[in-house]
């Protein structure tokens, strides 16, 4: 499938994790960016950038995925934003899901949860 | 070619072994595929980047059950690591081992994780090696042909490839 025009927000402290969803959001016509922490996150939204969709790591240095989600939120930022952690969605993803993720994927990701997401943005 | 159709049937054959013996899983599947003209060299990246992490953390595991006081929430926290960034490759024993490694700390038991410890290493050797080799064909497979097919022929004259060459063929490989 294309996704015309929309963009995302790589948000994960680990190299080979941001190139592997980089990748998969441009086989799927995502343009894309990466960050490596929450706070970078934070910061590139400061710069006036917003994305239609943003991953969101959970376990960051700096600023983690929980703080960044709750703080993206509290400055109006209403993209769909997706928690993704390799951990099993239980009650210690709770808070992360109570800061205001709009879905929850478990790594690894694939094209298919990728691609459920990206439908869910086409259908807003 | 025959010889060139025996090395590609090699190749499949040895990347199928991979996936049947349970060392790499669908998620390795994902990574080839997302690999292209503009990419083509995203898998080995890929797995190039988890190689130094996965030595960082293997080390990182090595320190930890090392000392007297051990942290088992930290050594916690780098397996959960390694489960991660070998789940993000394929790499199914590895992360197979992490699942019973993460179990030995949350139970604090020190047999357990040194137990853990040795076969994620021995897993992680030879995911490594075996996966070393993969590449190492691909990438030299074609040249490697030509390269033999000079060697015969200047050894043995004109001959015929089909068998010889792949019996040579695959004791270079």
């Amino acid at each position: 499938m294309r996704s015309h025009h929309l963009t995302a927000l790589v948000v994960d402290d680990d190299t080979m994790v941001r190139m592997i969803h980089q990748r998969m959001l441009n086989s799927v016509g995502v343009e894309n960016e990466a960050v490596q922490n929450g706070k970078e996150a934070i910061d590139i939204h400061h710069s006036g950038q917003t994305f239609d969709l943003i991953l969101m790591d959970i376990d960051m240095p700096v600023m983690n995925g929980i703080e960044a989600t709750k703080k993206l939120r509290s400055m109006g930022i209403h993209s769909i934003i997706a928690g993704v952690s390799a951990r099993t969605i239980d009650e210690n993803t709770q808070e992360f899901i109570e800061a205001g993720l709009d879905a929850y994927l478990e790594k690894p990701l694939n094209i298919s949860k990728i691609t459920s997401i990206i439908h869910k943005i086409n259908k807003l | 070619m025959d010889v060139m159709v025996q090395l590609q049937r090699q190749l499949f054959d040895y990347t199928a072994s991979l996936f049947h013996e349970g060392f790499l899983d669908e998620q390795f599947n994902q990574l080839q595929q997302l690999q292209d003209e503009s990419n083509p060299d995203f898998v080995v990246e890929v797995v190039t980047l988890f190689f130094e992490d996965a030595e960082r953390l293997l080390n990182e595991l090595t320190n930890a059950l090392s000392q007297e006081n051990i942290d088992f929430r930290r050594l916690d926290a780098h397996v959960h690591q390694l489960k991660g960034s070998s789940s993000s490759i394929g790499a199914q024993r590895i992360h197979t081992v992490c699942i019973s490694f993460r179990n030995s700390c949350e139970e604090q038991n020190v047999e357990g994780c040194l137990k853990s410890l040795q076969q994620v290493k021995h897993e992680y050797s030879t995911v490594k090696s075996k996966l070393e080799t993969l590449f190492k064909v691909r990438r030299s497979g074609p040249f490697l042909v030509r390269v033999l097919i000079c060697n015969i022929e200047m050894t043995y004259g004109e001959t015929d490839f089909g068998c010889r060459g792949v019996s040579v063929l695959g004791s270079v490989i």
